[in-house]
């Protein structure tokens, strides 16, 4: 493959638009981690078989692309140029679809998206209300290119932000005023001004005479947040861009990727594409046939939450178990192998080349605050967030800062299914905490979030329903932390042991007048105490459930009683006049606990019961009652 | 027996090569070596820290820190069920309780006979699909209780070979190569 120079790109990636010009179709299949477990590569697999057969070979073109971020709906194809949206396809239907579409020219309704699965089908993609309100910048070639090919990448416009770098022959400091006036923050959930980041690192090593290093922290560990992995998956020539124009303004030759054990496609995909920019000489030496050398090596996590604190990240990538340091001396002067480094999220590395090809005065016009004095002014640009839980449109979606919890809950998110009202909106993972429906008019940015007790943090957003118990999940969050506290320090080891505690005698029924009270000033230790922060911020999902849902630890404490009906001691289950006698509960059900004739109501003994809930799983009438 | 050791010293001794012998990459290579046996052996940590330096301490700190490492032998096919918010609140519990009943063992462990080794895993990142288990190479998604026994079932069949392979893919590949 002949190098790619800043003489050749525009001449690269005409010649890849000429290649897909030349097609009348293409096929986006999503190869993304949700489809591909709902089988979506034999679809591909199909649709090319199918596609050959029939002699079109040359006039469609199947891709398969990273995640598309509508995963509920998943195996999902997108037909360009239209943007024809189909979803839950089926390997069996694909002669009946390319029939339809391609030789009758009609889309094929079945596979068409419905709002609530019954309206008119929505046929094209951007009339889907799900994608309708997004802005995509990170995400912006989800769904749209072949990540496993680099030219593909660069027709998109991979690349072009390095050229223009490297052609301007802008310095370090011109580079890195442009990501200050930009009010870029970190995307992983600090928030920190990645400019002034950067200006630090700058700095330090001039001062000492050291080369730096750059970062890119892809240890996405927060529960029910999968932003970083769907931009590995997606668009990886973006990170491996954003790491070159890092390097390129703190002068750094040498770049690592710290990425998840549990993300074994975004690791795949991120291998291929770092080779690839290799052997196309946009990684290496004579970078863009420049003076420029940068190269990008991965070190692998091995499961351990903690490591996505950055100093811990950078024990670990240096072989050492992941704890934390406390940090007097920062990162950026004395970070990995002890030198000048520059640690960011996935996420803000890929919105880096964006920033710098339309310019930091058009990030910074999206989003809010006024970031043109200080970028702690607002908060400027995009936020992904993964819209879960018990959400009927959920997935991944990249929504401007200052959008209210309610548009991306219910305008985004389709609202809650199943006929269940809306509960709390968890944001910040187990940093963060839980929004009641009061909360939902608040703008979505750094600091609107933390004043409402909670956080923005790297974008999981669990939507719950009547259906949760808060103090479940509060304690859920403590166990979670109990496990990966990495122990160094006593009030984070100590005192989430001691918040376990307190929340699991709550929820036996067990629980204390004074609890309450000594959950909060546990909680104030934690915060005051810890070392890093995982620690400090660690008590978030308890202070904030207790401040806006206390009800319902009083209804623990003081009746006994879990309203949600989850709290297993406090519960017990019941078979109600809905019941049709059709006895799959009573095939399902592991203790024997279910009697009852055929056609005739059922009934639990509840001395065998054990509340594993299998037969309210297999109930088709939602005659299995908890209360 | 002395012979079986001699072969998997080998083993070892590539995993330690593909990562150069250089002490930063030893928790990769521990990661090779469980991917290999499905366990770290103590001779083969004894193996790594001769060969890059690293003393015992360290490496048994690191074999107990990190989730991704046993010190006792996993079973043939791994089951990990997400428990990551999304899956918790859509009824992660009641899976990994039907799979701890009808395996017989508690999360962490592995069946008497290797064939299963049970996790709950915090966040597989398909929120999307929750709830949310992954058996051997496959990831399921929209697991409930009533489908735990059938799942045990299809897996129970499968060859030993074929998993082994997927286990063993990546071990001494060194990432940059």
């Amino acid at each position: 493959m002949p190098k790619v120079t800043l003489d050749n790109l525009d001449a690269v990636a005409q010649q890849a638009e000429r290649e897909r010009a030349g097609y009348k179709a293409m096929l986006m299949v999503c190869a993304g981690t949700g489809c591909v477990s709902a089988k979506s590569l034999p679809i591909r697999d199909a649709l090319r078989g199918e596609i050959d057969r029939r002699g079109l070979g040359s006039a469609i073109k199947v891709v398969a692309t990273g995640c598309n971020g509508f995963c509920a709906h998943g195996p999902i194809c997108v037909v360009e140029p239209e943007g024809v949206f189909y979803e839950r396809l089926k390997a069996e239907a694909v002669p009946e679809l390319i029939e339809s579409h391609f030789v009758k020219g009609k889309p094929l309704e079945k596979f068409l998206y419905r709002k609530n699965g019954k309206e008119r089908p929505i046929p094209l993609e951007k009339d889907i209300e799900f994608f309708a309100k997004q802005h995509c910048i990170a995400l912006r070639n989800r769904g749209k290119i072949d990540p496993e090919n680099i030219a593909d990448a660069i027709r998109a416009g991979a690349y072009r932000a390095i050229h223009k770098v490297l052609r301007e022959g802008a310095d370090g400091d011109a580079i890195v005023a442009q990501i200050v006036r930009s009010g870029i923050r970190g995307r992983g959930g600090g928030g920190f001004p990645t400019g002034l980041k950067w200006k630090s690192c700058l700095e330090a090593a001039r001062k000492r005479g050291v080369p730096p290093f750059v970062v890119c922290n892809g240890d996405e560990g927060d529960p029910g947040a999968f932003m970083d992995r769907s931009i590995v998956e997606a668009d990886p020539h973006a990170v491996i861009e954003g790491m070159l124009i890092g390097a390129k303004a703190v002068g750094a030759t040498e770049g690592f990727v710290y990425i998840r054990l549990e993300y074994p496609l975004a690791l795949e995909r991120l291998r291929k594409a770092i080779a690839e920019a290799r052997e196309w000489g946009l990684l290496g030496t004579g970078i863009l046939g420049t003076d420029m050398e940068f190269d990008i090596r991965i070190h692998q996590g091995a499961g351990a939450f903690v490591c996505g604190e950055s100093t811990a990240l950078m024990a670990s990538m240096e072989g050492r178990p992941g704890e934390p340091r406390a940090k007097y001396v920062h990162t950026v002067e004395y970070g990995y192998r002890n030198q000048p480094t520059v640690l960011n999220n996935v996420e803000t590395w890929a919105n880096i080349p964006q920033i710098i090809r339309r310019g930091p005065e058009w990030f910074a016009s999206i989003g809010t605050g006024d970031v043109s004095l200080s970028p702690w002014g607002g908060s400027s640009g995009t936020k992904v967030f993964s819209l879960v839980g018990n959400v009927r449109n959920s997935g991944l979606v990249e929504v401007p800062m200052g959008i209210t919890l309610r548009e991306i809950v219910f305008d985004i998110g389709g609202g809650i299914p199943d006929g269940r009202s809306f509960k709390a909106v968890q944001t910040g993972g187990p940093s963060g905490g839980c929004l009641p429906e009061s909360k939902l008019d608040l703008p979505v940015d750094f600091d609107t979030l933390v004043e409402a007790g909670s956080m923005m943090g790297s974008g999981g957003m669990i939507v719950m329903d009547d259906r949760t118990c808060m103090v479940d999940v509060a304690r859920y969050f403590v166990d979670f932390l109990c496990d990966e506290s990495c122990g160094k320090c006593t009030p984070c080891r100590e005192g989430l042991v001691n918040l376990r505690e307190v929340l699991t005698r709550i929820t036996r029924g067990e629980g204390r007048e004074s609890d309450l009270g000594l959950l909060e000033d546990l909680g104030a230790v934690l915060t005051d105490g810890s070392l890093c922060g995982l620690g400090q911020t660690a008590a978030n999902p308890v202070l904030s459930t207790v401040r806006n849902f206390r009800e319902e630890y009083e209804a623990h404490i003081h009746d006994r009683r879990c309203p949600a009906g989850i709290c297993k001691d406090l519960v017990k289950y019941s078979i109600s006049f809905e019941c049709t006698g059709c006895g799959a509960c009573v095939k399902v059900c592991p203790t024997n606990a279910i009697t009852g004739e055929t056609k005739k109501l059922h009934l639990i003994d509840e001395v065998l019961c054990i509340k594993c809930g299998t037969c309210m799983d297999v109930c088709k009438f939602d005659a299995v009652k908890v209360q | 027996m002395g012979c079986v050791v001699c072969r998997d010293m080998i083993d070892v001794d590539a995993i330690v090569d593909g990562w150069g012998g250089d002490d930063e990459f030893v928790i990769e290579m521990l990661q090779g070596v469980q991917g290999r046996f499905r366990y770290l052996p103590e001779a083969a940590l004894e193996r790594i820290s001769e060969r890059t330096g690293a003393d015992m301490g360290r490496l048994y700190h690191i074999a107990t820190f990190y989730k991704a490492f046993s010190l006792t032998p996993r079973g043939e096919v791994a089951i990990q069920v997400c428990t990551g918010t999304a899956c918790h609140v859509q009824g992660s519990v009641r899976v990994i309780e039907a799979f701890s009943r009808e395996l017989g063992v508690q999360p962490g462990k592995s069946t008497k006979d290797l064939k299963f080794s049970l996790d709950g895993v915090r966040c597989l990142g398909c929120c999307g699909l929750a709830p949310v288990v992954t058996i051997g190479p496959d990831l399921i998604g929209g697991v409930d209780s009533s489908k735990v026994p059938r799942l045990i079932k299809k897996y129970g069949r499968i060859p030993a070979a074929s998993t082994k392979k997927t286990a063993k893919a990546g071990a001494g590949e060194r990432a940059d190569a």
